[in-house]
C-alpha cells in the first residue's frame, strides 16, 4: 500500500514535470527557475488552504467554508490595518489565524457536538461567513492605498531568492507534515477517517479529531486570508469565491481519498502545483482563461476515477466483491 | 459496493429520527414547518404594507418555483443517499445551449427541446460516473459542476446571449389563469408527479430502501445502480426545465446564471425534513420548505435587505433546522435520564 501511494505521488510528479517540459516547448522561459519559482509563489495560498482541507478530509469530513473564511478574515485584517495603521503586522497575522481558527471551531463544534454532517454545516457556514463579510464591510472595498507598506510588502520580500509568501507555504507544508506523521492528533485523523468505529474502540475520540481538524483548517484559511489580501492588494466581499473547490480539487488530484483516512502531504502539494501549473500555462499556450474552470472540472473527474481505481485494489470483503455480480443478474 | 459505504455505519452513531419517539417528530415535521410558514406569512404582512397583494404574492412565487422543481428531484436523490451539486451548473450549460441555438435561428419548440436534452445529457453523465463507475457523488458533482459551468464560460466568456423569440417568454413570464403564472402551475404539477412517484410507486419505495440500506436493497433484488442512474437523469431533466423557465424569465444568458443555486436547492430539501444521510423525507415537506424560503426571501426583499445578507438567513435556516431536532432530542433524553 505504501508503495502504491509512493508510486502515485511519483507519477503525479512526473506528470507535472512532463507538463512543464511540454509547455516550455511553446514558451522558452516556462521551465526557467524564475518562472517555476513564480508558479510556486502563485500556488502558495492554494497549497496552504489545500493542506488544511486535507486534514479535514482525512477525518472523513469536508470543509466547504474555507474560501468564505478566507474572505472574512482577509477583510477583517485589511479593515483593521486601514483603520489603525499603527497595529504591528505580527499582531494582524496572529489575529487572522485566530479569527480563522474561531470560524473553523464553529464548524468543528457543529460537527462534533451536534453531529451534523460536515457538508451541510460548511455549506451553511459558507454562505453565512460570506454574508458576514458583506455586513462587516458594508460592501465597500479596502484598496491598496489604504493598506500599510509592511502589510503589503512583507510577503513579497525576497529571502534566499524566494518571496516570504513562498516560505510561509513551505513552513506550513513542513508543519502539517509534522503534525500528521509525528503527533497523536495527526495519527488520530487517519484513524478517524479510515475506520471511525475501530478508532472509537481504540480509544480515539473521533469527534474531537474532527473538531481539531476543522480548527486547523480554519486557522490556515485565516492565514491565507491575510496572504491573499496582501498579495492582490485589495479586499472585497467576493475574493476567492469558489476557491473552496480548488482546495478540494488539489486534494482529489493529490490522491487524498474523499472517504477519509488516505492521503499524504506531498500528494496534496503536488495536486495544488498541478492546478497551479495549468493555471499559469493557459495564457502561455494561448487558451482563453475562461477555459480554466472547465479544465479543473475535467481534472477533478479524472482524478476521482483514478483514485477510485487505486483504492479498489485494497483488500475487500468477499461478499462485497460478489455483490455487483448478483446485481447484474437482478 | 465500490463506494465505501461508511454512512450506514455512522447512521447508527447518529440516529436520524428512526426511533419511535422520533418518528412522531418526523410526522410532525411538516406540521411544524407549516406553522413556521404561517408565522412568516403573518410577520411579513405586518412588516410590509405591500406584502398582502395578490400580484405581489404571485411575484413572490418566482423566488422559489424554479429552485423547487429541482429540489423535488434532489429530494429523491438525497433520500437515496446521493447528492448532485452540479444542478446550477447544468442550468448554466442548458441556458447557454439554448442561447447558442437562438443565434442559429432555432424556434421556441426547438429551444425547449435543446434545454431539456442538455439537462438530460448532463444528468446522464453524472449518473454514469456515480452509478456505473461507482464514484462518490459529492466529489463527482463538484467536478462536473465546474466542468458544466466551465463549458458555459468557454462558449460565452464575458459575453451574453439574448434575443430569445417573443413566444419563448411565456415559460417564465406567462400566466395560465389570473395571478397564477405558468411557472407556479408547473411547480404544482411537478410536485404532484414527484409526490406520486415517491410515495405511491415501487420506484419510490426502492428509493427509500436504497437510502436506508443499499446492501439490503441489493440483496432484495432492487437494481440499485439503475435507480440511482434514473434519479440523476431526473435531476438533470428538472435542471433543464428550470433552465428553460429561468432563461425565459430573464430573457438572457450569462455564464454566471443561477450561481450558487445548488446550495439553496439543498437547503430547501433539508429544510423540508429530508434526512441528509438518506432514507427519510417527504415531498410535502419540500413543498412547504419551498414556500418558507420563498416567503423569507421575498419578505426580506420588501424590507430592502440585500441579497447577500439574505443568504446569511438561508445559511442559518439550514443549520438551525437541522440542529433544532437534535438539540430537542438531547434535552428530552437528558430529562429522561
Amino acid at each position: 500500500m505504501r508503495n502504491l501511494l509512493k508510486n502515485r505521488e511519483l507519477l503525479l510528479g512526473l506528470i507535472i514535470v512532463g507538463m512543464i517540459l511540454g509547455f516550455s516547448t511553446r514558451a522558452d522561459n516556462f521551465a526557467s527557475p524564475g518562472n517555476l519559482a513564480n508558479i510556486f509563489n502563485d500556488t502558495s495560498i492554494l497549497i496552504i488552504l489545500a493542506l488544511g482541507q486535507m486534514v479535514v478530509v482525512l477525518t472523513k469530513s469536508i470543509d466547504l467554508s474555507v474560501a468564505a473564511n478566507l474572505a472574512f478574515t482577509g477583510m477583517a485584517v485589511a479593515m483593521l490595518d486601514a483603520a489603525y495603521p499603527g497595529l504591528p503586522l505580527a499582531l494582524l497575522v496572529v489575529l487572522a489565524i485566530g479569527i480563522g481558527a474561531m470560524l473553523g471551531a464553529i464548524n468543528g463544534l457543529l460537527v462534533w457536538i451536534l453531529q451534523i454532517p460536515p457538508i451541510v454545516v460548511t455549506l451553511g457556514t459558507l454562505t453565512i461567513y460570506r454574508g458576514m463579510t458583506f455586513v462587516l464591510s458594508g460592501g465597500a472595498w479596502v484598496n491598496a492605498h489604504q493598506m500599510q507598506p509592511d502589510f503589503l510588502g512583507i510577503p513579497r520580500m525576497l529571502v534566499l531568492g524566494l518571496p516570504i509568501l513562498s516560505w510561509v507555504a513551505i513552513v506550513v507544508v513542513i508543519l502539517v507534515g509534522f503534525i500528521l506523521t509525528r503527533t497523536p492528533f495527526g495519527r488520530s485523523t487517519y484513524a478517524a477517517g479510515g475506520n471511525p468505529v475501530a478508532a472509537a474502540y481504540a480509544g480515539i475520540d473521533v469527534g474531537r479529531a474532527r473538531f481539531l481538524a476543522f480548527v486547523l483548517s480554519g486557522a490556515l484559511a485565516g492565514l491565507s486570508g491575510y496572504l491573499w489580501v496582501s498579495r492582490y492588494a485589495v479586499a472585497y466581499v467576493d475574493i476567492a469565491i469558489g476557491f473552496e473547490l480548488d482546495s478540494v480539487a488539489a486534494n482529489v488530484i493529490g490522491g487524498v481519498s474523499i472517504a477519509g483516512g488516505i492521503g499524504t502531504v506531498i500528494g496534496t502539494v503536488l495536486g495544488a502545483l498541478f492546478l497551479g501549473v495549468i493555471k499559469n500555462a493557459l495564457p502561455v499556450i494561448g487558451i482563453s482563461p475562461f477555459a480554466q474552470m472547465a479544465i479543473s472540472g475535467i481534472v477533478i473527474v479524472l482524478a476521482v476515477v483514478f483514485n477510485a481505481r487505486a483504492e479498489r485494489r485494497k483488500g475487500r470483503i468477499i461478499l462485497r466483491d460478489r455483490a455487483p455480480a448478483s446485481e447484474v443478474s437482478a | 459496493m465500490s463506494i465505501r459505504k461508511m454512512e450506514p455505519r455512522e447512521k447508527r452513531v447518529i440516529p436520524d429520527r428512526l426511533g419511535t419517539p422520533l418518528r412522531r417528530l418526523l410526522g410532525s415535521w411538516e406540521v411544524l414547518l407549516f406553522g413556521v410558514a404561517v408565522l412568516i406569512f403573518i410577520a411579513n404582512s405586518l412588516a410590509s404594507p405591500y406584502f398582502l397583494d395578490a400580484w405581489n404574492l404571485s411575484d413572490a412565487t418566482f423566488n422559489f418555483t424554479e429552485k423547487a422543481m429541482i429540489a423535488f428531484a434532489m429530494a429523491l436523490l438525497i433520500i437515496a443517499g446521493e447528492i448532485d451539486l452540479s444542478v446550477a451548473a447544468i442550468i448554466a450549460l442548458a441556458s447557454t445551449a439554448m442561447g447558442y441555438a437562438v443565434q442559429m435561428g432555432v424556434g421556441t419548440p426547438g429551444l425547449v427541446a435543446i434545454g431539456l436534452a442538455t439537462g438530460l445529457a448532463c444528468g446522464a453523465f453524472n449518473g454514469f460516473l456515480v452509478a456505473v463507475l461507482r464514484l462518490p457523488s459529492i466529489v463527482v458533482t463538484i467536478g462536473t459542476m465546474s466542468l458544466f459551468r466551465g463549458i458555459s464560460y468557454i462558449v460565452l466568456g464575458d459575453q451574453a446571449f439574448g434575443k430569445y423569440p417573443a413566444d419563448f417568454a411565456y415559460f417564465g413570464q406567462g400566466y395560465v389563469f389570473w395571478v397564477f403564472s405558468f411557472e407556479f402551475v408547473l411547480f404544482l404539477a411537478v410536485a404532484l408527479v414527484f409526490g406520486i412517484l415517491l410515495h405511491r410507486t415501487n420506484f419510490g419505495r426502492h428509493v427509500y430502501v436504497i437510502g436506508n440500506n443499499p446492501l439490503a436493497a441489493r440483496f432484495s433484488g432492487i437494481p440499485v445502480e439503475r435507480v440511482k442512474f434514473i434519479l440523476f437523469l431526473l435531476t438533470g431533466l428538472m435542471s433543464g426545465i428550470a433552465a428553460v423557465c429561468l432563461t425565459s424569465r430573464l430573457g438572457s444568458t450569462r455564464p454566471s446564471i443561477a450561481q450558487g443555486w445548488e446550495l439553496e436547492v439543498v437547503t430547501m430539501v433539508v429544510l423540508g425534513g429530508v434526512s441528509i444521510l438518506g432514507g427519510a423525507g417527504t415531498i410535502v415537506g419540500v413543498v412547504i420548505a419551498a414556500f418558507v424560503m420563498g416567503l423569507v426571501t421575498f419578505g426580506l426583499g420588501l424590507l430592502n435587505v440585500p441579497g447577500i445578507v439574505m443568504s446569511i438567513f438561508i445559511g442559518l435556516l439550514l443549520i438551525v433546522t437541522i440542529a433544532l431536532p437534535i438539540i430537542a432530542r438531547r434535552v428530552r433524553d437528558a430529562s429522561k435520564a
